[in-house]
């Protein structure tokens, strides 16, 4: 794969437009790099896979050339190129703390910490100590957004990585709250990745034992004779049913009587369950269902009985509750409002809650259908990027590929959009609509963050806490951007480009662009 | 000016010839009124903001987390408003002078009838103005509609993204978050094309506004911080915030926004002192920061602050407190008609309660800010419709 040299002098922008210009006139016999010609792709082919993925690299494009469409949305959807990523990028991953160290052992050691602060006399030291726990918390957290942004950057699935995007984002938590610091980077890897695909069930039962959720909406407190109706209601309100879908305040209250007892498991040396009530304790890593805790009653939910028999009753609720109609609108209707359009045209939202009712919630099968519609790319170019879909995007096309050795300015960026993974205060999650990000206030902060990717006046390339020279631009006048972008580039942005007095503000220009924040 | 002419200089300001604004920046004549929403995102808990000290009920239902009952002895029992309400004793010296200045009211039982106790339904719900179970349109927002409909009110939002309130008005409403505010990045030239870009879009406006008042804000901020630079701020990042608000509603705008998060305590709340303490102290010394820094112009202005629900009026058994109803509405400003709590209430006791768990609805948002925007800018009943569609004003002689 051919790479660009980021240090190599901007050629002069009448240059470039003379090129741009010999690409576009010269379509045959055109200098062989940079021309476009038969390589170039179809308007569909580039609309499809900016949807698709994030955004374009030139390996997404190539593989794409290789097997057509249909073969690979099946790899895609099969999961067979698995979650690929650069040597260089899964080491610096794997040597990010929160990723390393299991998460009990995590957790073990906050709570014999906080343990120890706890029993030290007043005074300054444990001041100082309670100030360096949290500061470990939010460096573990830091770590975990870093690694769901270099994911996604350079996850070679990206069907696949914007699902653990979509996911996270629905079933969303918040980072800062309490213990999820801890714990928010296995709930990417081992609660929703694995079942990104899969079934959407599995997705609901993975969130609720997991212990992000179970603390960031409170249920770890829930318990007879102490109902905390929190996560019962976002469960079903924002997690599958949607509001107003028919479930009543009582369903609520029902549901959170059979959530009682489901939480975070305690240290080892502090756990004490009754004989009698043994063989109902069910315990796996942090989770724990405490039949201690729970109300045995029976229960009434969605008008359906459920008897009182321990953590059988939270499986057999998920599972009422996911086969709803309600459910598979409420899920088909984010979804295409994610990939497809603001408003998505109600019947490819009937087919695919339809796909979704008969497959029993088969995420992949929903998808099929999705990514098969003609509505994917009807509207193509009027489905604004959020921020996430931006910088990732840019992030994608100005390095292709490149790995960089700091992750930090990535998440910045996304901060300084209002859009930081697992930083969403409620549980709803980030807004899917352009209303939620293209304000005028957005707008310019969009520009500015597009001028630090393209000026190269950032840090992806120094390693942390070194004070070593960025070492310039990118050059994003490739083979993929001749072939993939250049053809399909309106007259407005065609001009403002012409009207750069540099390369870095050629880049900065194109990231701007509408062409550019619109797919 | 007193408050005749400050209601007949509203009325004149609504008349005034209608001019095309979007976004445009230049400065409002001074003496037209200025309105602040304040929205408190989570459903905080008013029961301990505005103490119901007079009933023993509160005591029963709160038995962790209640606010003890005004005692001159004890610093963190409420402070006595009347016979039967307290305030928490965290706005003593934030608030508290500004009730005895009668600047400051409550109106308890406010709310909507939203029934859902979702934060996001009635969130959406309120911001909306139109009437529940019957929204027509899912982008529109009763400020966007208010600046709509009045001349000369620039309006503002300081929020990252542009809250529903201020969506679907027809022009085009700025939104700035002031938490830190850099230099411009790029010069006129760049903005230009950058804008050029845009032209012909939906996103055209945005994108030329968004570019110009970052350019303008930054450089007033600046000269602002360097005239009043005699040290850092003291004030938590509210206030240090709501300074920088002041600044621009006294000079440039009318109507704005700010939202403030973190009210959703089901958990561990705490009384006089804990979670909600201290977001009440944050909020309480904001709030008062922005009166300062507003001088003579406070007297022209009112800032409202709303929470999409109250919360349950027992206390859940982890110390907290769950989704509820009703809640208190504050109404703050130089000639509001404060030191007092306004609109219907009914006695706090167990029968009370709506469906056996919180606070009714008695005060609904639409009927009294309807009531108050009617006062303050002297707007017409055509012009009150289109702002809360079929809603039934009602003025609580709030200014």
């Amino acid at each position: 794969m051919r790479r660009t040299t980021p240090t190599r002098r901007p050629a002069p922008p009448r240059i470039l437009a003379t090129l741009l210009l010999a690409a576009t006139v010269c379509a045959i016999g055109a200098p062989p790099a940079m021309a476009r010609g038969r390589d170039a792709l179809s308007a569909d082919d580039v609309a499809w896979l900016r949807r698709d993925g994030f955004g374009l690299d030139s390996a997404s494009v190539a593989r794409y050339r290789e097997l057509g469409r249909d073969r690979y949305l099946d790899e895609q959807l099969d999961d067979r190129s698995g979650d690929g990523l650069p040597p260089d990028i899964a080491q610096l991953i794997h040597g990010y703390e929160v990723v390393s160290t299991p998460p009990d052992q995590l957790i073990a050691s906050y709570q014999a910490e906080q343990e120890r602060i706890k029993d030290m006399p007043d005074g300054d030291a444990k001041v100082e100590a309670r100030k360096a726990l949290q500061q470990h918390g939010n460096d573990l957290l830091q770590e975990a957004q870093q690694a769901a942004l270099l994911r996604a950057v350079y996850g070679s699935n990206q069907l696949k990585e914007q699902m653990v995007w979509f996911w996270l984002n629905h079933f969303s938590i918040y980072g800062a709250k309490g213990r999820v610091r801890w714990v928010a980077a296995r709930y990417a890897d081992e609660s929703i990745r694995p079942h990104a695909l899969g079934k959407f069930k599995d997705l609901v039962m993975a969130t609720l034992r997991s212990p992000a959720m179970l603390e960031y909406l409170d249920n770890a407190q829930n318990a007879k004779g102490h109902v905390n109706e929190n996560y019962a209601r976002e469960l079903m309100e924002l997690h599958t049913l949607g509001v107003g879908s028919g479930y009543t305040q009582q369903d609520v209250q029902q549901l959170a009587l059979i959530l009682t007892g489901v939480g975070i498991a305690p240290p080892a040396d502090k756990q004490r369950v009754n004989p009698k009530m043994a063989s109902l304790y069910v315990r796996d890593g942090l989770f724990e269902f405490n039949p201690m805790r729970h109300d045995f009653g029976d229960k009434v939910l969605l008008g359906q009985p459920i008897k009182g028999s321990g953590f059988d009753e939270v499986e057999q609720a998920v599972d009422l509750i996911t086969r709803q109609p309600a459910c598979a609108k409420f899920v088909a209707t984010k979804l295409a409002r994610y990939f497809v359009a603001d408003e998505p045209s109600p019947a490819l939202v009937d087919k695919m809650a339809r796909t979704f009712q008969r497959t029993d919630g088969d995420i992949a099968k929903v998808l099929r259908t999705m990514l098969e519609s003609k509505e994917l790319t009807a509207n193509t170019g009027k489905k604004f990027k959020d921020p996430m879909q931006f910088v990732v995007s840019s992030v994608r096309l100005a390095y292709d590929g490149r790995p960089v050795v700091n992750a930090r300015p990535l998440l910045n960026w996304l901060n300084q959009l209002g859009e930081p993974i697992y930083g969403r205060l409620t549980p709803d999650g980030w807004p899917l609509d352009a209303s939620g990000w293209a304000s005028s206030g957005q707008m310019a902060k969009r520009f500015e963050i597009a001028r630090a990717i393209g000026t190269g006046n950032n840090r992806l390339f120094v390693p942390e806490g070194s004070n070593g020279v960025a070492p310039g631009f990118p050059m994003l006048t490739t083979r993929l951007y001749y072939d993939a972008i250049d053809p399909h580039l309106s007259a407005a942005t065609r001009d403002a480009l012409a009207k750069a007095a540099s390369q870095q503000e050629w880049n900065t220009f194109l990231l701007s662009s509408p062409d550019f924040n619109y797919r | 000016m007193n408050r005749r002419e400050f209601l007949f200089a509203a009325a004149a300001a609504a008349t005034a010839p209608l001019f095309s604004y979007s976004g445009r920046l230049f400065a409002a004549p001074a003496s037209t009124p200025r309105f602040l929403l304040v929205f408190l995102r989570g459903g905080y808990d008013c029961n301990n903001l505005l103490v119901p000290c007079g009933s023993d009920f509160y005591y029963e239902s709160r038995p962790t987390i209640a606010i003890a009952r005004p005692d001159a002895a004890n610093p963190n029992s409420a402070i006595a408003l009347d016979s039967q309400w307290g305030l928490n004793p965290v706005l003593r010296d934030s608030l508290y002078p500004l009730w005895q200045r009668k600047q400051l009211a409550f109106v308890p039982f406010a709310g909507t009838d939203d029934m859902s106790r979702s934060h996001f339904e009635t969130q959406d719900n309120i911001e909306s103005g139109e009437p529940t179970g019957q929204r027509t349109d899912y982008r529109s927002g009763f400020l966007a509609r208010l600046s709509g409909s009045l001349a000369n009110v620039p309006s503002i939002a300081f929020t990252d993204a542009l809250p529903l309130s201020f969506q679907g008005g027809g022009k085009d409403i700025p939104n700035i978050s002031l938490r830190g505010v850099a230099k411009p990045a790029f010069d006129e030239r760049q903005s230009g094309i950058l804008a050029e870009m845009y032209k012909g879009t939906s996103l055209a406006a945005a994108a030329a506004d968004g570019l110009e008042l970052r350019q303008k804000v930054s450089k007033d901020l600046q000269d602002e911080m360097m005239k009043a630079n005699r040290g850092a701020t003291t004030a938590k990042n509210f206030a240090a915030e709501t300074q920088r608000i002041a600044t621009m509603m006294r000079d440039q705008y009318r109507v704005g926004f700010v939202d403030v998060g973190g009210w959703d305590t089901h958990v561990n709340q705490g009384g006089a002192s804990g979670a909600l303490a201290n977001n009440l102290t944050n909020l309480g010394q904001g709030l008062a920061a922005y009166a300062d820094a507003l001088g003579d112009e406070w007297n022209n202005t009112v800032v409202v602050v709303v929470s999409e629900f109250g919360r349950t009026f027992r206390e859940n058994g982890n110390k907290g407190t769950d989704h509820g109803h009703g809640t208190v509405y504050w109404v703050l400003g130089g000639r509001v008609r404060g030191g007092r709590i306004a609109g219907e209430q009914v006695a706090v006791n167990a029968q009370n309660l709506l469906q056996n768990r919180d606070y009714p609805v008695l005060n609904n948002y639409r009927d009294m800010l309807g009531g108050l925007f009617a006062r303050t800018w002297g707007l017409s009943p055509s012009q009150l419709q289109s702002v809360f569609p079929g809603a039934k004003p009602r003025d609580l002689q709030l200014v």
